[in-house]
């Protein structure tokens, strides 16, 4: 649906040239809602402005559908941009206009006639849920109330594609879950593809099929959220997840357990102690490893920091734990999990 | 009270001249609007960054703006009597007084105008762009009506400067509460004119600007 091609964009300032954007290409597919991540300066702003050419690119095609954009004059422009709906982090909501008024903004700009506005207007606040709304003003509605109204806004004159500009960084986390139910379910219902670029990995992981990571203006990483977050390649991805996901141990946390460990081994001494890392990824079998480890290799298991999250229906995570037994047990216990796809990492050992 | 202390023909005058100040105000501040916003329009679009730029015009436009807002009133008044006079047919007088009032208002206005749409969220000027708008319709839907409690506001500023410069109007003939002020009670001596002219003035100026107030606070409430 829109191909990304060689795109560079370049800023001039006083401190220099800034290359934002350094050969970004991109496919995103129909129906599909996609991600773009990375860490602030990494070009995700930039490069959603020039997906609907807000921003003109050094060099490099846009391409919607079969309709090439980089090429067009400004006139021509204006008319596909409303195939294009945009959603922004402060809202940019009209505060002299009411709720009604706010949505019917862009069917007024593309002309469209004052009975058929109303239709319009009104089947799209029932949409978001806002019909009870309609008359008041921005200043009077919460964050969540305003993001609704302007996906309404957004969605207007029945676009195609949906951008989404940080649309959830300014909201609060049981309100930014809110409104991403609201998209996705918007994109079952529409089939409107979806670009979402964000800087909150939570964000990626509810509602996006793919995503693409970006640093210092490349695209560094691209594949569905579920490989991407089980199986990150590129060391920025891998940073962003861990952070995320609670894949590492803090200095101070390793030397606790580490004293745990020995007084645990000199309680037992015909044992091992070992601290294990678990990665769970999207292939793994992880139906009741705790169990297993305890009864099948009867081995004492502790749990020391662990972060299993659901990404569409597989269970992906890091889990810490100190396993106390025979060394042979322990190294059944090892291969076992590594057959069910359970990555197995040694950290420590007593 | 002020029955006893003026003469049927005082009074007259008092009400005259405040018609004529009402007059000179009213229709040099409606030039004002009238000119004065769509000039502060183009400076807005114009500028570097903007919808519209156009560096070359924003700054000679600024230019005339800045020079015409540099001389002081009085001496405005005397050195555009020429145009004046092409404009009003005549030098004297409170019609020829507009010309001057008019000349000096619209730059003011015009600076006004600007700020207050300066101040309009550049966000919402993203969205409107994004949504395929025009740059007239992004004027007309967007910058203008976010604007107005600014607007409106920099209008009620203009019309109580007006009221003032309207004071000097007398100096060429143009009537007036400032003239009735200095000729009757400045040269004549009648302390009890200047009093009154001034009581009157200052209840002028407090309608106008509670009479704004009102206004922007109904804008505003939104």
């Amino acid at each position: 649906m829109i191909h990304i091609d060689q795109l560079y964009k370049t800023y001039d300032s006083p401190h220099g040239r800034f290359e934002a954007l350094a050969g970004i290409s991109l496919d995103v597919k129909k129906g599909e809602i996609f991600g773009i991540i990375g860490p602030s300066g990494a070009g995700k702003s930039t490069l959603v402005q020039c997906i609907n050419l807000l921003e003109r690119p050094d060099s490099g095609t846009i391409r919607i559908g079969d309709q090439t954009l980089t090429g067009l004059s400004e006139s021509a422009l204006r008319r596909e941009r409303r195939r294009i709906g945009m959603i922004f982090q402060h809202f940019n909501l009209l505060s002299r206009r009411t709720v009604y008024e706010n949505v019917a903004l862009p069917l007024e700009i593309a002309g469209v006639a004052r009975g058929d506005i109303r239709a319009r207007v009104e089947a799209l606040l029932a949409l978001v849920g806002l019909e009870h709304l309609k008359d008041r003003f921005p200043s009077q509605i919460s964050g969540g109330q305003k993001q609704r109204v302007g996906i309404a806004r957004a969605l207007a004159n029945e676009p195609d594609v949906l951008l989404s500009d940080e649309a959830t960084s300014a909201l609060d986390p049981e309100t930014t879950h809110t409104i991403l139910a609201l998209l996705r379910d918007i994109n079952r219902k529409t089939g409107v593809t979806v670009v979402m670029i964000t800087h909150q990995m939570e964000v990626v992981r509810e509602i996006c099929d793919r995503v693409a990571v970006l640093s210092h203006g490349h695209a560094v990483e691209v594949g569905r959220t579920l490989d991407v977050f089980s199986s990150p390649t590129h060391e920025v991805t891998r940073a962003m997840v861990s952070a995320a996901t609670a894949s590492d141990l803090t200095e101070s946390t390793r030397e606790a357990v580490r004293a745990r460990m020995q007084a645990e081994g000199t309680a037992h001494p015909a044992s091992s102690v070992r601290l294990l890392r678990l990665s769970l990824s999207g292939l793994s079998d992880t139906d009741s490893v705790l169990t297993s480890l305890a009864g099948e290799f009867g081995l004492g298991v502790h749990v020391v920091q662990a972060r299993i999250e659901d990404i569409q229906g597989a269970s992906v995570g890091t889990l810490f734990v100190t396993v106390r037994g025979a060394q042979d047990a322990l190294d059944c216990a090892t291969t076992a999990l590594g057959q069910r796809k359970i990555d197995v990492q040694e950290v420590d050992r007593v | 009270m002020f029955e006893k202390m003026f003469s049927p023909q005082i009074l007259n005058l008092l009400q005259q001249s405040l018609l004529e100040t009402l007059y000179m105000v009213g229709v040099s501040g409606a030039i004002a609007v009238l000119i004065g916003i769509p000039l502060g329009v183009a400076l807005v679009v114009t500028h570097r960054g903007a919808l519209l730029e156009c560096v070359w015009f924003n700054r000679a436009l600024g230019l005339v703006v800045n020079a015409t807002r540099s001389v002081p009133f009085v001496i405005l008044m005397v050195a555009i009597i020429p145009f004046t006079r092409w404009v009003a047919q005549t030098s004297i007088g409170t019609t020829a007084a507009i010309v001057p009032l008019a000349v000096a208002a619209i730059p003011f206005m015009a600076r006004i105008a600007e700020n207050a749409m300066r101040e309009v969220d550049r966000g919402l000027i993203t969205a409107a762009r994004a949504m395929g708008a025009s740059p007239m319709q992004i004027i007309t839907k967007v910058i203008l009506p976010e604007a107005m409690p600014g607007l409106v506001a920099g209008t009620i500023v203009t019309l109580v400067s007006l009221i003032g410069y309207s004071a000097m109007a007398g100096a060429i003939g143009g009537g007036g509460l400032g003239d009735l002020g200095i000729r009757y009670g400045y040269q004549r001596f009648l302390p009890e004119v200047m009093l009154a002219v001034v009581v009157v003035l200052v209840l002028l100026v407090q309608a106008v600007q509670s009479f704004g107030d009102w206004l922007v606070r109904r804008m505003s409430h939104r």
